[in-house]
């Protein structure tokens, strides 16, 4: 197994607070699939009122096309508890996100979606957005090192939970892994149920 | 410094209490007491379910409703359009083939999931409730844990009635002292998350207290909840009281005659410890708070509604800065304006922040005799069928319906516009909704979040009103 969780190019999304409604608007909620949410992502930002692309916006520009590393500012992902923003997030193709900080709700949603959030201090967050300022990056994400590394032999290393990251390594099932305390769930059950009656 | 290292804050009490088991060092695997779902995040939790062969554990904790994507125009699922028909079939469905419980649109009670959880008594002190929606920590209000989930965790607690946790930090927001006239407990929590930020709260759970929140009514305090995902927090807290007891009795689902006497001695177990330790502690003075509005596109953008809409060269912090730059450029706003100067084109009183009894009867009593402006778009939406038939009972519905607002069916609706209750582009709404992000009420919509009294009062002056200082306004049961 390679220990590089991913690799690829680098797009700058130079914003705090970006919220949910922004990673997907409303309009795209109605739908009973896990699929086809690609399209969907930065919707408002992404496309101008007529349909066609927003050359302005960073995604949409040529250096940044099949960028599968999303580097970004405080509190990515607050506000609706909406699965569907890191699944389009995905879906376009990027599989890391690197930011000062995120939403609590959007962090669990994308690591439940095998996604690698990363969390850096404001000070690193600028030392890379500097590097983006010098031209396209290309980076890799060493898990197993806990190393983003810049080629060259330059890297910057990164915290993370123990936990998250034998789950990103081992690809376990979320539900399987719970399921393992099936015999403790049931014992919890039944001391509920002669403790607190009432609540079912 | 030492201290009794027993000693719990309501949220530890709360946390200990659920845990089952040990997933590794730092997880533990918490039960669920209720879990409250709903059209739009539901589905492929289901589909999830169903491919890999697994069953509701605990279908009689779980309890659907239909509210995201509902018609307010009309109580039918035609009425919702193609596509959000389709989902709101996918839930029926899934509840009838899992024997869920549903409140769909032929049921009296039908309504937004944070608003009938209480109502039917189903929120009760000391549970955990989780729902796939990020303002489930609207139930912290009765001293329940709950907070929002995401699909794949919605699956996780449709087939175990369990979630993986990590213990959160604890945050404690005293507010002591008394509200002016017409400061509302939404005046409360806006203000709070101006001086936290949007993500103040991150990596915390928030545990409201002091006597300006024991002075609260519980449809206060879930509005407060509500709002402490807005500063980022897992979930917002406050310990019960006899206020919260008096609620719950007598709901349909509060726990029976025979169980009252050992629940109510329980719940009066659940708060935080004189000596607990908190990891970060804010006081704030009720007094000192003044009516709210936002002026930006989070929720952390917000001021007095009596100050000027600040310059962005006022903030020191260069992404604040262009936040700010971008918001107000967004907004169609100019540093130094009033907002008391500034027209609004439509008014929402609605969602799971404010449509609950109190708020309708806050916004009828200053509309009360009056009439909604001339081309201002007024609309109440209230929470529940629950809240319908009282306010009609009460006569608000005439009210609103005599001053020019459409009195709609309960729904999401203008809170976030996933049916057809949409702000066109340009137009700006004084909405008591909670969340102000760019779009969010429609492409190119302006939002501007503030109490149901100010709403209230800004359709009929067809602009901003500073409620504190109007001399005129109506209390509710006088004749003009």
């Amino acid at each position: 197994m390679s220990k590089i969780f991913a690799q690829g190019l680098v797009c700058p999304l130079d914003k705090n607070n970006v919220d949910t409604d922004q990673i997907i608007p409303k309009q795209f909620l109605t739908s009973v699939s896990r699929d086809g949410f690609a399209e969907a992502m930065f919707f408002d930002w992404r496309y101008l009122a007529d349909g066609s692309p927003n050359p302005e916006f960073v995604v949409n520009r040529p250096e940044y096309k099949g960028a599968s590393i999303l580097l970004t500012r405080a509190n990515f992902g607050c506000g609706s508890s909406r699965e569907h923003a890191p699944w389009a997030i995905k879906q376009y193709g990027f599989t890391v996100i690197i930011a000062e900080s995120f939403a609590d709700i959007f962090f669990n949603n994308s690591v439940n979606n095998a996604m690698l959030l990363i969390q850096l201090s404001k000070t690193n967050i600028d030392l890379l957005f500097n590097r983006c300022q010098q031209g396209p990056q290309q980076w890799q994400i060493d898990l197993a090192s806990q190393e983003i590394m810049f080629g060259n032999n330059a890297a910057m290393g990164f915290n993370i939970d123990a936990d998250i990251k034998q789950r990103l390594l081992s690809g376990l099932d979320f539900i399987g892994s719970s399921e393992q305390l099936n015999p403790q769930i049931a014992d919890y059950e039944q001391s509920r149920k002669a403790s607190q009656p009432w609540l079912g | 410094m030492a201290h009794d290292s027993s000693a719990k804050t309501l949220y530890q009490k709360i946390y200990a209490s659920h845990v089952v088991g040990k997933l590794n060092p730092s997880t533990d695997l918490l039960y669920v007491d209720r879990h409250l779902i709903h059209e739009v995040t539901s589905p492929q939790a289901f589909s999830g379910l169903k491919l890999a062969n697994r069953s509701v554990r605990r279908p009689d904790l779980t309890f659907a409703t239909m509210d995201h994507n509902v018609s307010t125009q009309r109580r039918s699922i035609d009425a919702a359009g193609d596509t959000s028909r389709k989902q709101l079939e996918a839930l029926a469905a899934n509840c009838e083939e899992n024997r869920i419980p549903l409140l769909d649109l032929t049921h009296p009670d039908q309504g937004i999931v944070h608003v009938i959880g209480p109502e039917q008594g189903l929120t009760q002190p000391g549970m955990i409730i989780v729902c796939g929606d990020s303002h489930t920590s609207t139930h912290g209000a009765f001293g329940a844990l709950a907070f929002g989930i995401g699909t794949s965790e919605v699956e996780h607690v449709l087939a175990t009635q369990t979630l993986p946790q990590q213990q959160a930090k604890t945050l404690k927001v005293e507010i002591n002292g008394e509200l002016s006239g017409h400061v509302t407990p939404k005046d409360v929590i806006m203000a709070v998350i101006g001086k936290l930020g949007t993500a103040g709260g991150n990596g915390y759970v928030a545990e409201f207290s002091g006597s300006a929140i024991r002075a609260m009514s519980m449809e206060g305090r879930m509005t407060l909840c509500n709002m402490s995902i807005e500063m980022g927090a897992k979930a917002g807290l406050i310990a019960p009281d006899q206020t919260t007891f008096d609620y719950i009795k007598g709901k349909a689902h509060a726990p029976k005659a025979e169980h009252w006497d050992a629940a109510v001695a329980y719940w009066q177990s659940l708060y935080s410890d004189a000596d607990a330790v908190f990891d970060t502690v804010v006081e704030i003075d009720a007094a000192a708070i003044t009516p709210q509005i936002t002026w930006g596109t989070n929720p952390e953008q917000v001021m007095a509604v009596d100050q000027s809409v600040p310059s962005p060269d006022s903030f020191t912090d260069a992404t604040k800065r262009d936040a700010a730059e971008r918001a107000l450029a967004y907004m169609g706003l100019e540093p130094g304006q009033k907002l008391t100067d500034c027209k609004v084109d439509v008014v929402f009183i609605g969602s799971c922040t404010n449509s609950r009894i109190e708020d309708l009867r806050a916004a009828a009593s200053v509309v009360q005799g009056k009439k909604v402006a001339a081309g201002v778009r007024a609309l109440v939406v209230p929470g529940s069928g629950v809240v319908k038939r009282q306010a009609e009972d009460e006569g608000l519905a005439v009210i609103f319906k005599d001053a020019g607002f459409e009195w709609r069916e309960p729904g999401c609706s203008m809170c976030l516009g996933m049916n057809d209750d949409r702000v066109e582009a340009g137009q700006r709404c004084a909405s008591t909704s909670n969340r102000n992000f760019e779009g969010r009420q429609g492409r190119g919509a302006r939002t501007h979040l503030v109490s149901p009294a100010m709403a209230a009062a800004a359709a009929i002056a067809g602009k901003f009103v500073n409620i504190a200082a109007q001399t005129t306004v109506t209390a509710a049961g006088e004749q003009p």
